[in-house]
């Protein structure tokens, strides 16, 4: 009988510490990128696993969600390559370009279809996207609470979670209801190394695709059309390849240093 | 270069070189340094099902052959000899059980060792008794439904971590190495004690300790196999594990050589990257090629194993003097590239080669298997 | 909706297909073609020096949204002060409300903040909705978020801006989801579209390395958040002291202000093990320090940028600080939007853990030191000197020279 149901929302994304510019054209090179799962979420796949372990076989179930292009299929196996039950991938041409508010539709729409998820597992943000909202929008569109930057989970049951959240400078801890959604920082765990056995069941495993009349969700609603924000211009910025050694007396070096960091944004 | 490998080949090793780089490398310093043994890392083996390779899967393993746990005790070692040595001589300490085990044994012990939350180790030298394992002096003695097992082992990998071990001791005295015995002894029971820990040149991560026995009470259900079959089930049990130490040397000799490469691309002197010169471009070429002969040799050995061929002491033997010598001047000429920067602890070769020198004298000493080679030869000529 | 390549006038020069992150593009018989895996992100329209590639079938509603007005800016108390990201969006806001001719207000919620709050007049205030009750004293984002959804909806707003705090990122999707209505996370800048008169909201995408502007459609409020540090705050007036009617004092029923969130404890020391990696900003102390009682410095300075506290190895060998905080090879790989080492020569093992961070300021006595290398940016000097200066100026906000 599974008492808990534990969905790990996920996403694929090009890894983004490799990239590089093309000085000449100022200009991404795309070429050695891989796509990668969010390193975010693998600290939410980890959590979700270990909360089944602290619980008997088959009391806890474990899902992993992903929205995006059919090759994010990759990530779920990954997924269950580290101990995740099930996987479900929500793909179609209609989810493309959505923002942070479609993204938590269509994930809504989903945790709806799977049913009774007690609670829902997210990295803290993404590495392209870089926002942490899908969490705290997707809680809102379940009307369920939503727990930020949570460090460590202290209790749970079928009904209730004691969990500890990270702010800049404290700690603090809740008590919540269950259903609820929680987004998870690195200092929570340290995912896990696949295991032999999870890797030949994920090489092997169906997962199921889920597309927009699956989840009856209407083309309006769901991808770039049913977004509220939308991407007008993209730019690169000015990179500062070469070292730019600051002058001067201390007082002078400091002052021109804070200049520079605030026209770049950084503080 | 990748031999072909089989699909769930290629997983154990993309496991182990993610254990490797995230796991491993990251504390491996402080490690050594500090002689921490590395439970956290074992534990990650276990999880991943590392210890459930060569197990049959009736006692929940994997079934696989001595070919994989080479390949993952290579990559593990490409990390840190002390965690491959770890997980090798758990291995070493299984397979007297795996050759002559009864079925209550089997499925007693190889469960609880698959899922990899335990170690097991192997306990026949003695400090009189290396090479020459014949003279060990711990004695088992019978008394009713008990062995008493009285004598102290010395140099036992996993010693005071591990939880069964595989223990060789007299039971008829007289009749020399034919009155040697194996037995299963757990962590815990009464006599059985540990020894300090022993400060090392390399491997300093790994345990290696003394086990006493005083009086030690052993249930008689815990014999492998009967009464002075010790010595063959330890040699037995060598043929099947030599092939590994030589893959711990395969993968530390190779750890060796990937930092010797890249620092040698980054190090400049004259003004050019000191791979530009033929000094360094043939040191490295040798030491490649040194590599890549040695793995061949270990595989090959273990694929020979696996085929179910009985006679394998000589290739076995073989395959670990050979990986072994290669390492040790493989991770030397490794210090003589980083110059004097490979001398200090800065860098992660001075301790590969530190590591390596013990794959030269455990698990029989090159010169004591040179003899094996040679009678073996001798014997059975050159095939 | 779909995105198409006009097929006459692609020349299949391939600049799209580099551009794309997505793997979305690829040119086949001389043209450029994108498949499945494109997000819409938009980035290889932006790029096509043939303007071949467009988006089509997206449907504009004209929606009307002319009861909406002014600019407002959420004032976030930390404890019983406003946080200074409240002003910084004070000064921002009213740029933003000059432009399009609107009033500037902002909402302040919670207890004993009033005084603190009044100073946001000085910012170029014109009006404070303020909430003062007991009920606000923790941070309980379900009932912060009702009651600013209650303010939104009352006064309509355009605009509205709150700061990028990490209760701010947790509460402020909240919000915008009830009023359903986007949000544009972490901006760096704002701007008015003269002709549309809409906010055009840029932020860092993928680690700094790209830029994206932003519109809000179909919706209102267009609402943003802004990391702190990141706009000028400006006094621009006196203080007058009496503010009263500009301020409108917002009463609410505390019984429905019951939150289903049960705070049970807070923790105001961080744990000494704290995983640097989920930081933003990382100030890292090395050798050059000379003793653990010189990283109160550090950790000073990294508090004032949001940020933590790491280290070299030679500062963690010589015990000055827990392993934790150890970044490189042997240590943590970090790559936070900010990485300010001090004292630090860069050894190789260092610049292995670090060097993909956004930006890397280094700060050492050594000119030929070799984190100079990797750094943007390099400051040649005395850290004792340097450290506390930067300090101060990040502090008290007026120029040093």
């Amino acid at each position: 009988m599974i008492e808990i149901k534990i969905a790990v929302c996920i996403k694929q994304v090009p890894g983004t510490t490799e990239i590089k510019i093309d000085p000449q054209t100022n200009t991404l090179i795309r070429e050695g990128i891989e796509n990668i799962i969010n390193p975010f979420d693998a600290y939410a796949i980890e959590e979700g696993v270990r909360i089944r372990e602290r619980f008997s076989s088959g009391e806890v179930e474990v899902i992993a969600l992903t929205m995006g292009p059919p090759q994010s299929r990759e990530i779920l196996k990954e997924a269950i390559s580290v101990g995740v039950d099930s996987a479900i991938l929500l793909s179609d041409r209609a989810f493309a370009g959505a923002d942070t508010w479609a993204t938590s539709t269509t994930l809504a729409k989903a945790i709806n279809k799977i049913g009774d998820c007690r609670l829902i597992i997210l990295g803290k943000q993404t590495l392209d996207g870089d926002t942490g909202q899908v969490g705290p929008e997707l809680a809102q569109r379940l009307g369920i609470p939503f727990i930020g930057y949570a460090s460590s989970i202290l209790e749970i049951n079928r009904n209730k979670m004691k969990v500890k959240r990270l702010m800049e400078d404290r700690y603090e801890t809740f008590e919540i209801n269950l259903p609820a959604a929680i987004s998870v920082v690195k200092d929570i765990n340290t995912p896990r190394v696949p295991s032999l056995r999870g890797k030949m069941k994920a090489k092997s495993v169906e997962i199921p695709v889920w597309d927009a009349k699956q989840l009856e969700a209407d083309e309006d609603e769901v991808g770039l059309s049913g977004s509220y924000t939308q991407v007008v211009k993209i730019f690169t910025p000015k990179i500062k390849h070469e070292i730019k050694m600051i002058e001067g007396s201390p007082g002078e070096q400091v002052e021109q240093l804070y200049k520079e960091l605030k026209e770049l944004n950084v503080i | 270069m990748r031999y072909l490998l089989t699909e769930e080949q290629k997983m154990i090793v993309d496991i182990c070189r993610q254990i490797v780089k995230d796991r491993i490398i990251p504390v491996r310093a402080e490690m050594d340094e500090k002689g921490i043994f590395p439970w956290e890392i074992i534990k990650e083996i276990g999880k991943s099902d590392l210890f459930r390779l060569f197990i049959p899967e009736e006692y929940e393993g994997m079934s696989t052959g001595i070919f994989e746990v080479c390949l993952a005790t290579e990559e593990l070692s490409r990390g840190d000899l002390s965690v491959a040595a770890s997980y090798a001589a758990s291995g070493l300490g299984l397979i007297p059980i795996l050759i002559a085990g009864n079925e209550e044994q089997k499925k007693k012990y190889l469960p609880q060792m698959a899922s990899g939350g335990k170690l097991a180790a192997f306990g026949l030298t003695e400090a009189e008794a290396g090479s020459d394992a014949g003279s060990i002096r711990t004695t088992a003695s019978r008394d009713g439904d008990f062995y008493i097992l009285n004598g102290t082992k010395q140099w036992i990998t996993n010693g005071g971590e591990a939880d069964i071990y595989t223990i060789f001791a007299m039971t008829n005295p007289e009749k020399g190495v034919r009155g040697a015995s194996a037995i299963i002894v757990e962590k815990g029971t009464d006599g059985f004690e540990f020894g300090k820990k022993e400060d090392k040149l390399g491997i300093r991560a790994s345990a290696t300790r003394e086990l006493i026995f005083t009086d030690c009470r052993v249930p008689k259900e815990n014999i492998l196999g009967s009464e002075g079959m010790g010595f063959i089930i330890a040699m037995r049990t060598f043929d099947q594990s030599r092939p590994a130490v030589g893959a711990q040397a395969v993968g530390v000799a190779q750890a060796a050589l990937e930092e010797a490469l890249n620092y040698s691309k980054v190090r400049k002197q004259f003004g050019a990257a000191i791979s530009s010169f033929q000094a360094i471009q043939h040191m490295l070429a040798d030491m490649a090629t040194n590599i890549e002969a040695a793995r061949a040799l270990v595989y090959h050995a273990a694929k020979v194993i696996d085929s179910g061929e009985k006679n394998v002491t000589r290739l076995s033997s073989m395959s670990k003097i050979f990986a072994s010598d290669m390492a040790m001047k493989v991770t030397t000429d490794a210090i003589q590239i980083f110059g004097g920067y490979g001398f200090m602890k800065e860098y992660p070769v001075e301790k590969m080669m530190r590591d390596a020198k013990i794959t030269q004298i455990y698990e029989g000493t090159n010169q004591i298997l040179r003899n094996v080679v040679a009678l073996d030869m001798i014997k059975r000529g050159v095939l | 909706m779909e995105i198409k390549v006009n097929e006459e006038t692609c020349t299949g020069c391939n600049l799209c297909k580099k551009v794309c992150l997505y793997d979305a593009i690829e040119i086949v018989d001389g043209k450029a073609v994108i498949n499945e895996n494109c997000v819409f992100c938009g980035a290889c329209i932006e790029v096509c020096k043939l303007n071949s590639i467009e988006i089509t079938g997206l449907k504009e509603e004209q929606k009307d949204f002319s009861d909406y007005s002014g600019v407002c800016v959420y004032l976030e108390a930390n404890g019983d002060r406003i946080a200074d990201v409240g002003f910084e969006l004070v000064s921002e806001g009213k740029k933003l409300a000059d432009q399009l001719g609107v009033k500037l207000s902002a909402v302040a919620i919670g207890s004993s903040i009033e005084k603190s709050a009044l100073e946001a007049f000085q910012y170029g205030l014109d009006k404070l909705y303020f909430i003062d009750s007991p009920v606000f004293s923790d941070n309980l984002d379900d009932i912060f978020a009702k009651a600013l959804v209650q303010v939104i909806t009352r006064y309509k707003p355009e605009i509205f801006l709150a700061g990028a705090t990490w209760f701010g990122r947790t509460l402020i999707p909240k919000v915008a989801a009830i009023l359903k209505t986007g949000l544009t996370a972490d901006c760096t800048g704002l701007a008015i579209d003269e002709e549309k008169k809409i906010l055009l909201q840029t932020r860092p995408t993928f680690g700094g390395n790209i830029l994206a502007t932003i519109i809000t459609r179909n919706a209102r409020p267009q609402m943003a958040t802004v990391r702190p540090h990141v706009m000028e705050k400006k006094k621009i007036m006196e203080d007058k002291g009496d503010y009263k009617d500009r301020i409108e004092y917002i009463e609410i029923d505390e019984k429905k202000f019951k939150s289903k969130y049960k705070l049970l404890g807070i923790e105001k020391e961080l744990n000494e093990n704290i995983n640097i990696t989920d930081y933003d900003v990382i100030v890292s102390g090395g050798r050059g320090l000379g003793g653990s009682e010189k990283f109160s410095m550090i950790k000073e300075l990294a508090g004032l940028l949001g940020g933590v506290v790491g280290a070299s190895r030679a500062a963690v060998d010589s015990g000055w600080i827990s392993y934790p905080h150890q970044v490189g090879q042997t240590g943590k790989t970090v790559n936070p939007k900010l990485y300010i080492a001090c004292g630090i020569s860069g050894a190789i093992q260092h610049l292995a853990g670090m060097q993909t961070s956004d930006i890397i300021i280094a700060i050492n006595k050594d000119p030929s030191a070799p984190i100079f290398k990797v750094a943007n940016y390099g400051i040649v000097g005395d850290i004792f000197e340097v450290v506390p200066m930067l300090i101060k100026r990040l502090r008290d906000g007026k120029p040093l020279v």
